[in-house]
Parts: C-alpha cells; structure tokens; sequence
C-alpha cells in the first residue's frame, strides 16, 4: 500500500510540477488531469472510493473539459507548433512514463488487491450521503444557492457585451430604424 | 496490510499546495494562475479526506463535496471572466490589467 501511495503521489507532484511549467495550455491541463488521476488513486486507497470517483467525473471529466473549451475558444498555445515537434520523444516519453504508473498500479490492483486489504476502513457513500442530508443540510442549501450563483454570473459575464448607448440614444435608434422602415 | 502514516499523506498534500502557489505566483497567465488555484483546492481537499479517513468520520468527504462545489462555481466564473478579459484586451496577461494602477 505505501508503494501504490507513493508512486501515485510522485506521479501527482511531478505531473503537477509539469502542468504549472508547461508552456502549452493545452499540454497543461492534459498534464493536470494525469495529476487528478492518481490524487484519485490516493483518495482510493484512503478508504474514500466515493470522492475517487467523483474527482475522476467532476474535476478531471467536467472542470477540466471546461478549460479546455475555453482554451480552445481563445485559440491561444504557440503558433509555431507542428506535428512534427509533437513527435520528437522528448514531448511524449515524460507523459508516457507518468501515465503507464498509474497502469501499473491499476493493473497490480486488479489482480494482487481484495476488498481486505484496502486500509483500515472505508466510508461508505451511504454513509457519506446520509451525513450529507442530516448533519450537513443546511450547507448543502447554501451549496446550491452557490452554484445557482455561478450559473448566473458565468452566463450573465460570458455574454458578449452591445455597445454602451445611453438609453436615449438607444431608443432614438430605434426610432429611427423604425421610421426608415 | 499496511496502514499509511497520516504525516506522509498530509506532507504531499502540503507539497501539492505549494506547487499551486507557486505556480499561482510565479505565472502571468490567467488560465495557468485559475489552474493553479484547482491545484491548491485539491489539496486542501485532500488534507479534508485524509484527516476524515484517519478518524473514520464523513465530515471530510462532505468537505470535500462543498469544495468540488465551491471550484466549479470558482471555475464557471473565473473562465467567463477570463473570456471577457480576452475579448477587451485581447491578452491573457494579468499584468497587462493596470487600469487602477496608479500612474506617477
């Protein structure tokens, strides 16, 4: 258990390490999922297997996706990349390496680890949940008035601004537009 | 069965937090200064769940819900922002956003 834990935190702090180095947006992001992938594995192996996969599905599956649209939409990276470059070992033999641990310690999990051997205990996502709706009620309201907040301040700011007319302005336009037609 | 010693989990926590600082200090580019604050509410949740799991509580799980909850509003937010900051002044700079910089 302290092998799988510490080459999972190594991948996790060197791939860290690279995603806030990396030139490349792109390359960075891809290197800071690699990251939350084996900080899911420590969840794992800590007796949290609810928290390891909702940090697989929402940070590495929607808060990352997210990023790399908006990385996408801005169309910024460095503009005298080429394939070509992407093929030289040095660009993939880091990520390869990175990413075969964590293989490694999926495949030695498969087949070497019982439900037993898993620390000292698990937390249950029913235990998880009933906490959730009883002692923590009240934060979970306050989380979802949050999140209403956030949806209405990502699309209130990703709208694309009009021009600022005065209002006056705006409704002698109007006028005017309407008289023409 | 091996139990992981409760320091050694915290301490790559700690690290993981430090990289996220660092990055959030040492970078200009907002996309990489958001991404390094993930970093750092990672590990704080880490911290969360680690702590919850050495004394068998959920209180660390739910923390760390609340924490996913908190980035993803974080993250909807701060990319929105960053998009409208692009399309202003065409940078992705933080320094370039000197507007309330005083001028002597």
């Amino acid at each position: 258990m302290n092998t799988i834990f510490i080459l999972a935190a190594s991948v996790a702090l060197i791939s860290s390490l690279m995603s806030i180095t990396n030139r490349n947006a792109i390359h960075a992001l891809l290197y800071l999922i690699l990251s939350l992938l084996s900080i899911s594995i420590i969840f794992y192996i800590s007796g949290a297997p609810f928290i390891a996969a909702l940090e697989v599905i929402v940070y590495a599956g929607a808060i990352m996706v997210l990023f790399i649209f908006v990385v996408m939409i801005l169309n910024i990276g460095l503009e005298e990349e080429i394939e070509n470059k992407w093929l030289k070992p040095r660009m993939w033999v880091l990520p390869v390496i990175l990413a075969s641990a964590l293989l490694a310690i999926l495949v030695y999990a498969m087949r070497e680890l019982h439900s037993a051997d898993t620390v000292a205990g698990i937390i249950t996502p029913k235990q998880v949940g009933v906490s959730l709706f009883t002692t923590y009620l009240i934060a979970v309201e306050i989380a979802a008035v949050l999140l209403m907040a956030g949806i209405i301040g990502a699309y209130h700011l990703g709208k694309q601004k009009k021009k600022v007319i005065h209002r006056f302005l705006v409704k002698q336009s109007a006028n005017e537009k309407t008289g023409s037609n | 069965m091996v139990t992981l010693s409760m320091e050694i989990q915290l301490l790559f926590a700690g690290m993981l937090f430090l990289i996220g600082l660092v990055g959030f200090l040492v970078r200009r580019n907002v996309i990489y200064m958001l991404l390094s604050i993930e970093i750092m509410l990672n590990s704080a949740g880490l911290a969360f769940v680690i702590a919850g799991s050495h004394w068998m509580q959920t209180d660390g799980q739910v923390m760390f819900i609340f924490i996913l909850t908190v980035s993803a509003a974080e993250v909807s937010v701060g990319l929105s922002l960053i998009l409208q900051m692009y399309h202003h002044f065409r940078t992705l700079d933080a320094n370039a956003l000197k507007k309330l910089h005083d001028k002597k």
